[in-house]
């Protein structure tokens, strides 16, 4: 062992970056713990999430232009040690969910304080803190294993959370409770797929599977684990048959939460679809390109329609955004089963543009429930006037939602039908603007509740304070910025999704 | 014909542990779907985890391989065959993993039992339709005035 040299070269706090990504909030959820006191708790998670999005910035600013930064864990050496990977695809996915994170905090003080019992405000910060570390560890981490451990830290976290809208609502501790059973066979499912993976190629490093794979081609036990993993994280995803848990989790949580969880938490979990199905599998396999062709694709079409259809009827502003998210991530897997690099820039933007939308819109919600004390549209209705910048809150982020030109959503809509014409597939072009019509039937019921309606005699609902407003104001401005702006979004996803196809042959 | 068998039997044998995933894994997945109470629930959860720890430790298995210590005076004689500890290490995080899912899910459970007054999913399934019934029956009240 003396023999051995010991390469010690200097790093600068810039070098550990990556390390910082996940450290900083991973830390900060004990230290909350630990001081106990509750009027700390929010200023320790608003400072550490504030710092995870400088870094990510850093980080976004370093691999904008293709290039990669390979972080070794504890210095040892990948494919042995665990390697923290940040590129373009990643970095982009880190500065959203830093992000939405920060701006959710500004906003939930308040919320939080009217939802949430004051002796659980401590220990509430900290899981949030611990979903939000789990969430980023997924993105940056390189490690297949590692991926299923930072998915479980933020999925523990997530039940925690949702249960804890249990004050208001009793049913949140019954939905908590489902997505805990659903999310668990997932991860299993997830880390069964790892497994064969392990299996078949004696590493856990995905871009050192991804070689394996490459060298050895296709067989069956490879196979076996696609199939385990696409349906695992197809779960996390809220795939659409394997939707069922996301309507309760999301009504019945606290606004916070949702808000939270609607922008990040669906969207890393296609992040690591994504990775899987590109960097450590090779599309050009016959079986993933069948599976995202005959599997994915219908059922992303499916969900399109049909959780956009149910959204029509729903009478709850919450859930009907619920059932519109599932509709929305239709949008996202259809991008990515078009296997090309237009189709998997707009899922990436969709990915980003629908995580603001639907934080601005939950945000809203969190407003409603605050003042009018629910988010039924009986509660909320004729409060257009009562509330003015809220409501227009709402007006900007349904029609992002819908795709409406000038705003985000219109952007990520516009590439995906772009994307599926480059194909030739004119008819799915055509079921993307016809199922953006079931968008505009299910904005325009809760605008009219809002605008078209008188409020009721004797209501005494007041704007939402200032604190709720400006975070709203920011993701619905974003949303209206990154329609008219899209140089950022464009090339970040670009760079993505190239770097994401680099990996891959056999693709047209 | 008879080789074949023999070499079939041999595999079937040969590869037991597998098999008993598939079992054990199946097993506890029924349960999680076809049964109603909570706890049950909870239990075939735990029996479908388990499974994998099994299925994790069998890929850790080498062949006439011994126990992966190295002798303390670190002299490895190359012709000594290890198994492979890094499955077993891994399991070692996902038993961690199930431990805190199953302590949450009872938490959990505990939680809806002082709400609901039952772990029968059928009954809580009752009163929240009864819940939601009165919500839309109070919506179409205030709504249908304005009509």
């Amino acid at each position: 062992m003396s023999t051995e040299t010991v390469h010690h070269t200097a790093l600068t706090l810039a070098d550990h970056l990556p390390a910082l990504q996940v450290l900083v909030p991973f830390i900060a959820a004990p230290l909350i713990v630990l001081f106990g006191r509750r009027g700390i708790a929010w200023p320790i998670a608003l400072a550490s999430s504030a710092t995870a999005f400088a870094v990510s910035i850093l980080l976004l600013s370093r691999v904008i232009d293709g290039s990669v930064i390979s972080y070794h864990m504890g210095g040892w050496e990948p494919p042995l040690g665990i390697e923290y990977r940040v590129d373009a695809a990643n970095a982009f996915v880190l500065l959203l969910v830093s992000a939405m994170s920060t701006l959710v905090l500004l906003f939930a003080r308040e919320s939080v304080e009217a939802e949430v019992s004051a002796r659980h405000h401590a220990l509430f910060y900290s899981a949030y803190l611990l979903c939000l570390s789990g969430l980023l560890g997924v993105a940056i981490t390189g490690d297949a294993f590692n991926v299923f451990v930072f998915l479980e830290i933020s999925s523990l976290a997530t039940y925690v959370l949702i249960a804890q809208g249990s004050e208001r609502d009793k049913r949140a501790l019954t939905a908590s409770y489902d997505y805990l059973i659903m999310g668990t066979i997932g991860a299993t499912f997830f880390v069964i797929g790892i497994g064969f993976l392990y299996m078949a190629t004696g590493t856990l490093n995905m871009a050192d599977i991804a070689d394996r794979i490459s060298e050895q081609g296709s067989n069956r036990t490879i196979r076996a684990g696609f199939a385990f993993i696409v349906v695992g994280v197809g779960l996390k995803v809220a795939m659409y048959p394997l939707h069922s848990w996301l309507p309760n989790a999301y009504t019945y949580a606290p606004s916070m939460v949702t808000a939270f969880l609607a922008a990040t938490a669906t969207k890393v979990a296609i992040y690591v679809l994504l990775r899987f199905v590109f960097t450590v599998f090779d599309p050009g396999f016959l079986f993933e390109f069948n599976t995202l062709g005959y599997i994915i694709l219908p059922l992303a079409i499916v969900a399109m329609f049909a959780a956009s259809f149910i959204a029509v009827f729903q009478s709850d502003f919450k859930r009907m955004l619920a059932y519109s998210s599932v509709g929305q991530i239709g949008y996202i897997l259809l991008g990515i089963a078009m296997l090309s690099q237009t189709g998997l820039t707009a899922a990436i933007v969709h990915l980003f543009n629908h995580g603001i939308t639907k934080a601005a819109l939950f945000m809203a919600v969190g407003a409603f429930v605050l003042t009018a004390k629910g988010s039924f549209y009986n509660d909320i209705q004729g409060l257009g006037r009562r509330m003015p910048l809220t409501s227009a809150a709402v007006v900007v982020g349904g029609l992002s939602l819908i795709g409406v030109p000038g705003t985000a959503g219109f952007v990520s809509k516009w590439l995906l039908v772009e994307a599926a014409l480059e194909n030739g597939w004119w008819p799915v072009a055509l079921l993307v603007v016809a199922s953006s019509l079931l968008a505009v039937i299910y904005v325009w019921r809760v605008l009219e509740v809002l605008y078209m309606q008188p409020t009721p005699d004797g209501s005494t609902v007041q704007e939402a304070p200032m604190s709720m407003l400006a975070p709203m104001w920011i993701a619905a401005l974003a949303c209206v910025y990154f329609g008219l702006d899209t140089d950022v979004t464009l090339t970040a996803a670009a760079t993505a999704a190239e770097g994401l196809l680099a990996g891959s042959t056999g693709l047209q | 014909m008879v080789e074949e068998a023999v070499r079939d039997w041999e595999f079937f044998l040969g590869h037991m542990n597998y098999w008993l995933f598939i079992v054990l894994m199946m097993t506890g997945f029924y349960i999680v779907v076809a049964k109603g109470n909570l706890v049950k629930k909870i239990v075939g959860l735990n029996i479908f985890q388990t499974s994998v720890f099994m299925f994790y430790i069998s890929i850790g298995k080498v062949e006439g391989g011994t126990a992966p210590i190295f002798p303390v005076d670190m002299n490895i004689d190359p012709a000594v065959v290890y198994s492979n500890p890094l499955p077993h290490v891994l399991i070692l995080t996902a038993i961690v993993v199930g431990v805190a899912t199953t302590s949450l899910g009872l938490a959990l459970i505990v939680r809806i039992r002082e709400e609901y007054g039952s772990i029968e999913e059928d009954e809580i399934l009752k009163i929240e339709k009864e819940i939601a019934l009165q919500e839309i029956r109070l919506h179409s009240e205030v709504m249908g005035e304005r009509g």
